[in-house]
């Protein structure tokens, strides 16, 4: 019998705010330790929670983006434990009612001819704060704590046990790690930790409806790690079945350095987290009115997007949806073609050649040494003939270099186009008296023979010859 | 429902307070009459009643997105039980 | 000097009779005489009050002054003051420096008011006697052996003995209003919500509110100018308009209806203090209010819905004490679990412990719905009951405690019965009403409250109510005996 693995993620998305969730203590990433952490982070007697705005509004952004109801009443609950880096000894979160109700993002997964897509259905969005951190090592059989983290305003985003694979888990990942950032809510390093994931695995046999008991993977913050873990934990699931054995319920941690996953000792007893509504805050009240007011400063969805590329720029599904694939990216294609160049010439540069570079030099678009607007000025040299495609692609190599600008580049390794009608006849003249076989191949119907004969006049131009003038030329003479 | 010494025990450990077995004894005796009391609240019809945790029907005001505090940890620090290099010490803490 | 009002205090301050440094000094040399056996403050801190008085002293000089300007004010030890010790009365807070000033502070640091000192109080405000303190019981000025009522037990005490001419409480069950029945003064409960909870540590979030404790209700009506107010910090603090809590003062009485609830006046009162109540009626009747009788029919219930409720919330808020950052520390423990279990076991009395296992279990999986929720739901029954008796009556009176002060240790191993202290209050601070208590005459030598409740912001109105009875009587400036 098959297995197959079942699998849901809980996201916890650090959000862009400049103060924390419930107080004005800041939220920079990397001060020494505790000097962000003010007396409500530090929960000393007597402080109290005021809740952010910025928050309220990322956590609408990112239900508007996902095409989900936006509690009009949603309502903070105080989730009891206790844990050093906890400093209340609960967590303020949301339980009964969110912020952010059901609703769905679409992923693509695999490339290719394998390539599918899929709808992963969101359970809910909340706001809650984050904890601070454990330092080990500061002393012998102590750790410290640091709370500047503490009181990070966090949006926690649930999907339905929908993936099927590592593949689709990490590809949601990646598709709402993206969108977090689209949107601007969420600056995405996965390093400092704000975008981390919980991802819940089960197996089952293949055609059973009951989900089996599912592992928690706490806290990955790399998809590289995340696909390692899944997979890692799915065949240590099935093993374990098929030996006999019985899965518990348990909250693991995955090491990068042995590629395994292991239980979480703190976690070993049940907790009973006590969730009660905090008498510190009051129902939070979305009016249709908040909402349309974080509606007009909300950027163009991918999705949105993506259609008006196909429809404005007669642009492929394929291009769209890679355009589409990040901000930046869509960012850096717009411009390009705002300054003049042909959208879909665009296209085939900022996905292939710009694309091919960044991945080799590990940069963001945002990196690029190429400016939008240095892109469109060489690709309307290729629009208007002044030179081939090969030898844009050495000007794109030289301005990548900082080698200069298009002309400039153009000029200094005369990789001007000979365009010239005259110039191109003699050349060709030259070609066909050397090469009477061809001639005879091509006029006894072989058509290879042709592209042979273009092939010799280019080189013989140092491959300076406009293509299209050649072809037509050699049509003319051998007709 | 009737709590037994073993409850107590349970419950204390959730409130991560240490009571040894006298003392779960003697926490149950006057427990049991507390929650005998609460119990009353059991044969009210509440059916269709809204819970009321504040008696003005208000919402959450919102605060402005800004910076307000400033490093205090020198003060915050001073009254700490165990502190070295800006950190707050406790036994180890383990995954 | 020590029967002075507020206001008259005041007069004498602005007028340079006498200088706040001096009025400061008077009550510091009474606490020293007097503190030692009765144990109303915890921390008197005589530098910090006179530095106070100095630049109160200065600002009478420059002419900027308020209403209670150069006036020492005590404060229960609830409030996080900084620089001051603030203990809560709890051991897990014995060495706790305020770095920090609650808002209440503020506004009285503000106002130009000296903070005389820390008063005593039961254990996280959690008793009806003030014997929970870990800082040792408080006498009642009235009669030694005997309880001053609590939580705010100290800042009772305080006012009855006059080692202050004022002092903050707060009151989540009954703790501003029982104590000022028990000791002879006035005390005042606002609506939740005016006064605000920031700085004010917390008992129970939903429940806590600050108010007045002095021995008028025109001293009350002054306090209240100063405590009231929005605030930001505070999410659940009401944005009401300011308001002087003076304006209605001496208005006449003509044509107040009076509700008498019966379940007020039924089993368990004490009957003397029933027939002290009733004297107190009387009295209104002849200032020209109407009486009509009314019911409260839940308020047997308030006792049940309160000990869910303020445990369930206090379990939880007493979570940040754990030895982390601030407070006791066991000094010996194995790992992390067992420092938070041995911190929490020495740092905690015993009254404050069941409280917190009470909470922690009606929270605990399974009985969330049958406890914390049925509990929020005849809440507001209970808030329904006093909507609809509002509709009759303007104010609604009736005793403030079943009883008069009871001798120390009386209650202390019968939790149910002291509970039960709080019958006539617990369920004012579940419907968020203000409510007040003004001394109405003695029994056996021990002084009788009476309590006015009021509807939702009501209190410049109650005031009145309680300052016309104070024109009539004079049981609000009796003196105990011994104290001189």
């Amino acid at each position: 019998m098959e297995w197959e693995v079942v699998i849901g993620l809980e996201t916890h998305v650090q959000l862009q705010t400049q103060s924390k969730i419930f107080s004005g203590a800041s939220t920079a990433f990397g001060a020494e330790p505790n000097t962000q952490a003010c007396v409500v982070s530090l929960a000393m007697p007597g402080v109290l929670p005021v809740l952010n705005k910025q928050a309220v509004q990322c956590a609408i952004r990112f239900g508007l983006a996902i095409d989900a109801e936006i509690a009009n009443r949603s309502v903070f609950a105080r989730k009891n434990y206790f844990y050093p880096d906890l400093p209340k000894g609960y967590q303020i979160s949301q339980y009964e009612l969110p912020v952010v109700g059901k609703g769905h993002i679409n992923i693509q997964v695999g490339s290719g001819e394998q390539a599918y897509e899929k709808n992963i259905r969101i359970t809910r969005a909340h706001l809650e704060e984050d904890a601070g951190k454990s330092v080990h090592g500061a002393q012998q059989g102590m750790s410290g704590i640091d709370l500047n983290r503490a009181g990070t305003p966090l949006l926690e985003i649930v999907t339905e046990p929908d993936m099927r694979s590592a593949a689709e888990a990490v590809a949601y990942a990646k598709k709402l790690h993206e969108l977090v950032q689209w949107i601007g809510i969420c600056d995405g390093n996965m390093q400092e930790g704000s975008f981390r994931c919980d991802v819940n695995v089960s197996v089952r046999r293949k055609g059973e409806e009951k989900l089996g008991t599912r592992r928690e993977i706490k806290n990955l913050n790399s998809f590289k790690f995340m696909q390692q873990a899944i997979e890692y934990e799915t065949r240590w699931q099935i093993e374990t079945l098929e030996d006999g054995g019985k899965i518990q319920q348990a909250t693991v941690l995955f090491n990068p350095d042995t590629g395994e996953t292991r239980a979480m000792r703190s976690k070993e007893e049940a907790n009973d987290y006590r969730y009660f509504p905090d008498p510190d805050l009051l129902p939070l009240a979305i009016s249709a009115d908040d909402i349309d007011a974080v509606k007009q400063h909300m950027p163009e969805l991918p999705e949105a997007m993506k259609q008006r590329f196909q429809s404005q720029y007669a642009l492929p599904d394929y291009d769209a949806n890679m355009l589409t694939s990040s901000r930046a990216v869509a960012d850096y294609f717009v411009a390009v073609v705002a300054a003049g160049a042909d959208a879909k010439l665009a296209s085939n540069w900022v996905m292939g050649n710009v694309a091919a570079k960044l991945n080799l030099e590990e940069k963001s678009i945002a990196a690029s040494p190429i400016n939008p607007t240095q892109l469109a000025e060489l690709i309307k040299r290729i629009q208007d003939g002044t030179i081939s495609n090969n030898a844009a692609k050495q000007v794109f190599e030289a301005m990548w270099n900082g080698e200069g600008e298009v002309d400039s580049i153009i000029e200094a390794k005369g990789l001007k186009q000979v365009s010239d009608s005259g110039a191109i006849e003699a050349i060709v003249d030259e070609v066909l008296a050397a090469n009477d076989a061809m001639i005879q191949e091509y006029k006894s119907g072989k058509d290879k023979a042709f592209n042979a004969l273009v092939g010799q006049v280019m080189k013989a131009s140092k491959g300076k010859a406009n293509p299209a003038q050649v072809n037509e030329i050699l049509k003319k003479k051998l007709s | 429902m009737s709590l037994n010494s073993q409850d107590i025990k349970r419950i204390a450990h959730l409130a991560r307070i240490e009571v040894n077995d006298d003392e779960a004894q003697a926490t149950l005796n006057k427990l049991t009459g507390i929650m005998a009391l609460i119990e009353e609240m059991q044969a009210v019809n509440t059916e269709g009643i809204a819970p009321m945790s504040h008696s003005q029907d208000v919402t959450q005001r919102l605060r402005e997105d800004q910076v307000t505090e400033t490093n205090q940890r020198e003060l915050y620090q001073s009254i700490a039980p165990s502190v070295e290099d800006g950190l707050y010490l406790v036994p180890k803490v383990i995954e | 000097m020590i029967n002075k009002s507020l206001k008259q205090l005041g007069e004498m301050l602005q007028t340079k009779q006498i200088s706040s440094v001096e009025l400061t000094q008077t009550y510091l040399d009474r606490i020293a005489q007097l503190n030692p056996e009765m144990n109303a403050f915890i921390t008197v801190d005589p530098d910090k009050s006179l530095a106070q008085a100095k630049q109160a002293d200065a600002m009478i000089a420059t002419g900027k002054t308020t209403a209670l300007t150069g006036i020492p004010i005590a404060q229960k030890d609830i409030f996080v003051a900084q620089g001051w010790r603030t203990t809560c009365a709890s051991k897990m807070l014995e060495n706790f420096i305020g770095p920090y000033d609650a808002t209440v502070i503020q506004q009285f640091n503000q106002a130009g008011a000296v903070n005389l000192g820390k008063t005593n109080m039961d254990e996280f405000a959690m008793g009806s006697s003030n014997e929970t303190s870990y800082f040792g019981k408080v006498q009642n000025p009235w009669d030694r052996s005997r309880v001053p009522g609590g939580s705010s037990g100290g800042s009772a005490a305080a006012v009855a003995a006059r080692l202050c001419a004022a002092a903050t409480g707060t009151d989540t069950g009954g703790s501003i209003r029982q104590p000022a029945s028990l000791c002879g003064l006035s005390g005042l409960k606002p609506t939740y919500g005016l006064a605000s909870r920031y700085g004010m540590i917390a008992f129970a979030s939903s429940l806590d509110q600050a108010g007045p404790m002095a021995r008028s209700c025109e001293d009350m009506a002054l306090m209240m100018n100063v405590m009231v107010g929005y605030d930001e910090r505070d999410s659940t603090s009401l944005n009401h308009p300011k308001e002087d809590y003076t304006r209605e003062l001496g208005k006449p009485l003509n044509g107040l209806k009076i509700g008498l609830p019966k379940e007020y006046f039924s089993e368990g009162l004490d009957n003397n203090v029933a027939t002290i109540v009733q004297a107190a009626i009387d009295e209104y009747r002849k200032l020209g209010a109407e009486i009509v009788d009314i019911s409260l029919p839940n308020t047997r219930l308030s006792i049940p819905v309160y000990y869910v409720l303020a445990p369930a919330e206090a379990s939880s808020n007493l979570s940040r004490y754990d030895g982390v950052r601030y407070g006791h520390r066991a000094k010996q423990y194995g790992d992390l679990m067992d420092m938070y279990c041995k911190t929490r076991a020495e740092g905690f009395g015993a009254e404050v412990k069941r409280r917190i296992l009470i909470g922690t279990y009606v929270l605990s999986a399974g009985y969330y719905d049958a406890y914390y929720l049925q509990a929020q739901k005849i809440r507001r029954l209970i808030a329904q009951d006093f909507e609809n008796a509002f509709k009759q009556c303007d104010v609604i009176m009736g005793p403030t405690a079943p009883s008069t002060a009871f001798k120390i240790g009386e209650k202390a191993d019968d939790p149910i019965s002291m509970y039960l202290q709080d019958i006539y209050t617990i369920a004012v601070n579940l419907a968020g009403l203000p409510g007040m208590s003004v001394p109405a005459g003695f029994s056996n030598n021990l002084p009788v409250g009476l309590q006015i409740i009021g509807n939702y912001f009501d209190e410049a109105r109650m005031l009145n109510v309680g300052h016309a009875y104070q024109q009539v009587t004079d049981w609000h400036n009796r003196m105990p005996e011994g104290i001189a």
